[in-house]
């Protein structure tokens, strides 16, 4: 059973000034579905519409964000939310936190500056459970932080008395409080250093074990897909051109994106010429026609230029979007 | 003095910061000792890689003669930089070492065009009396990163591709025909698929136009990929140093290896051995502020004298590396300075 499915979701943001229209397809037809237990990382360049699909599944849709047609419905057991259409209120008390998180990027802009951490821990359970027992909200606090290898000191100090690595860690102990079914991780540890990188994520994993909840996980560095994700989704423009395994993203990719954005990848200990695609991410406003990735392409056929291509599963749990594949298996 | 033959020699520079106000306060050594040099004839890449706050970026302002060092020389062709203090003698400095930075969209004022700054750096240097005769010049630079003048004249920064917009900044650093360029993690803001050929670039740059980079990065697999030397940076130390595949292939500090370790591998079969929990430092003040080794505190072979006495710098083979862990190797301990 799966705990969230998005079917054929298409979310755009849509500007009109002074009677021009400008409409930006940043997530445009994207169907998949999460199940209990797994860490899903989802892939692409910066402006590929990510952020955008993080922002519409946990729904937090604002003009000029609209979304234009598709379903995102969750099953938290027998709790069925419907996204596009729940309250918001209902969406605020008991979903967001309690059910769905969300760890953000820069970790210092999350946290209050002029407040004590055990202070921010107490603005956010007190929205969504009214603290009743002082105490006994301490001890938890002081039980989960511990439980996920912090000190008991930093709830006593101010973000800045912190390194940047610690300030994301306690963004994800707040972020984790409640136990939620699914956290939602963007970018986690791109402003981040190796070695505190490495600690963030062991963090991660570590709760995800431990509560055997659902980790989508958006990050344009594949190296860390490669170590945490146990399936991975590479966006290209606002749509999936690939789905599949980590270990089959990496060692027998499809898409000609997935297989260049594998092949690029420097390693230590290897110095074999590693080329650059041509060309520029196409601009989301003015998509070209066809397969949006059909201009860098290096085995664009007329096909590509004109028809878009469908998903198609090519082996079980491996999807595919592009027409190579399709003329392979017909 | 400096060596005839350098192009750059920087010797055992340190740079104190005073954090606190006029009665209190503390120290803050962003730059400790630090010493390295490049060779005149023979064009290299030297990496300076490190966590941040580990003073890679005060090293190189140090490098741009933007800051001076609180004790220590640098010298650039045989001139202490110290001495330079004429208005005249700072911009041929200048034209001889340019910087590249890191976000190439803030390099550039987003109302105003590419061309112009790659214009205006002609003319500021001399490379040509009038705009018209610094055409040449500047799509000369243009060429030599791939592009032209013509696809960038007349075009804002947002209208060009972020790796189009760094090998814009890449060609003005190039028009005064620098013999060192300084690129402070220039692949950082760069998507993945353009990333390459920003660092493609610089290899060419060293083949072609024979300049000499310094690549400061926190990125060890590009370091590799293109750098000749690396100098492993850990609080305001050079802590092991060398030919690149010495030190990445075989790393002898145990901080170096653990930054090699924890680059993830961009192959799943790799996952189980990146799991293996390490400990992080708390905050960047505490270990700056250290006595001895400040790697102490998170190092897995720590020893008693660690915490002491700042360890020396011992030279095995091709590498420096300041650990005292390889001090029986030469068969002492003392500091040779």
């Amino acid at each position: 059973m799966a705990l969230l499915s998005v079917k054929n979701l298409c979310a755009y943001y849509q500007v009109e000034v002074y009677g021009i229209h400008r409409t930006v397809r940043a997530v445009d037809g994207v169907s998949f579905e999460l199940y209990p237990n797994e860490i899903y990382g989802v892939a692409g360049e910066s402006s590929c519409g990510k952020t955008t699909l993080i922002k519409v599944i946990s729904g937090n849709i604002k003009p000029p964000l609209k979304v234009n047609s598709g379903s995102i419905e969750y099953q938290f057991g027998s709790y069925v939310v419907d996204v596009l259409s729940v309250s918001k209120e209902e969406m605020r008390r008991n979903v967001r936190w309690k059910q769905i998180s969300y760890v953000m990027q820069g970790s210092m802009s999350v946290l209050n500056p002029v407040r004590k951490i055990i202070k921010t821990f107490e603005d956010i359970v007190d929205t969504h459970e009214p603290i009743t027992n002082k105490k006994k909200f301490l001890e938890e606090v002081i039980a989960h932080v511990n439980r996920l290898g912090l000190p008991t000191e930093i709830l006593n100090s101010y973000p800045h008395q912190l390194s940047g690595g610690m300030r994301q860690r306690v963004a994800i102990a707040l972020a984790t409080v409640f136990q939620p079914k699914l956290i939602l991780a963007d970018e986690p540890t791109t402003a981040l250093d190796v070695v505190v990188q490495r600690g963030v994520l062991q963090m991660l994993k570590d709760i995800q074990a431990m509560n055997s909840n659902t980790m989508l996980l958006v990050t344009h560095d594949m190296a860390v897909h490669a170590n945490v994700a146990n399936r991975v989704m590479i966006m290209y423009a606002g749509r999936i051109a690939e789905e599949a395994p980590t270990e089959i993203i990496f060692n027998a990719p499809v898409h000609p994106y997935t297989q260049h954005l594998i092949h690029s990848l420097p390693m230590i200990g290897e110095r074999s010429n590693k080329l650059s695609l041509r060309g520029i991410p196409p601009n989301l406003a003015n998509p070209p026609n066809g397969c949006r990735f059909h201009e860098r392409c290096p085995y664009v056929m007329d096909i590509c230029r004109t028809e878009v291509p469908e998903i198609v599963t090519v082996q079980d749990q491996h999807r595919v979007a592009c027409h190579l594949v399709k003329e392979s298996s017909l | 003095m400096s060596e005839i033959g350098k192009l750059l020699d920087v010797q055992q520079v340190t740079v104190e910061f005073h954090i606190g106000d006029l009665m209190g306060g503390s120290r803050l050594v962003a730059v400790n000792d630090v010493s390295f040099s490049l060779e005149k004839e023979r064009p290299e890449i030297f990496t300076l890689a490190g966590e941040s706050g580990s003073g890679k970026t005060t090293l190189s302002r140090l490098l741009l003669n933007d800051l001076q060092p609180t004790r220590g020389k640098v010298f650039f062709e045989g001139r202490d930089l110290s001495t330079i203090h004429k208005r005249s003698e700072f911009k041929e400095f200048m034209k001889k070492v340019q910087p590249v930075f890191q976000n190439p969209f803030e390099t550039f004022s987003p109302l105003r065009k590419v061309d112009a700054y790659l214009f205006d750096t002609a003319l500021n240097f001399g490379m040509a009396p009038n705009r018209r005769a610094a055409v040449e010049i500047v799509d000369e630079a243009l060429q030599a990163v791939g592009l032209s003048l013509e696809e960038v004249s007349n075009r804002y920064p947002h209208e060009i591709s972020g790796g189009q917009t760094q090998r814009v900044s890449v060609a003005r650093a190039l028009i005064s025909h620098p013999r060192l360029i300084l690129a402070d993690e220039p692949v950082s803001m760069v998507d993945a698929s353009l990333r390459m050929e920003i660092v493609n670039l610089f290899r060419e740059l060293r083949e072609k136009q024979n300049v000499s980079i310094i690549y400061i990065t926190h990125d060890l697999a590009t370091a590799y990929y293109i750098s000749d030397r690396i100098g492993i940076m850990l609080r305001g130390y050079i802590v092991e140093s060398g030919p690149v595949d010495d030190i990445l292939d075989r790393p002898f500090h145990p901080y170096t290896k653990l930054l090699i370790e924890s680059v993830p591998e961009p192959a799943p079969k790799e996952r189980e051995s990146w799991a293996k929990h390490i400990s992080l430092g708390t905050t960047e003040v505490k270990e700056y502020g250290r006595v001895g080794c400040k790697f102490a505190g998170r190092c897995p072979q720590v020893m008693d004298i660690c915490r002491q006495v700042d360890p020396p710098d011992v030279q095995i083979e091709r590498r420096t590396v300041k650990c005292y862990l390889y001090t029986e190797h030469t068969g002492q301990a003392s500091p040779e300075k």
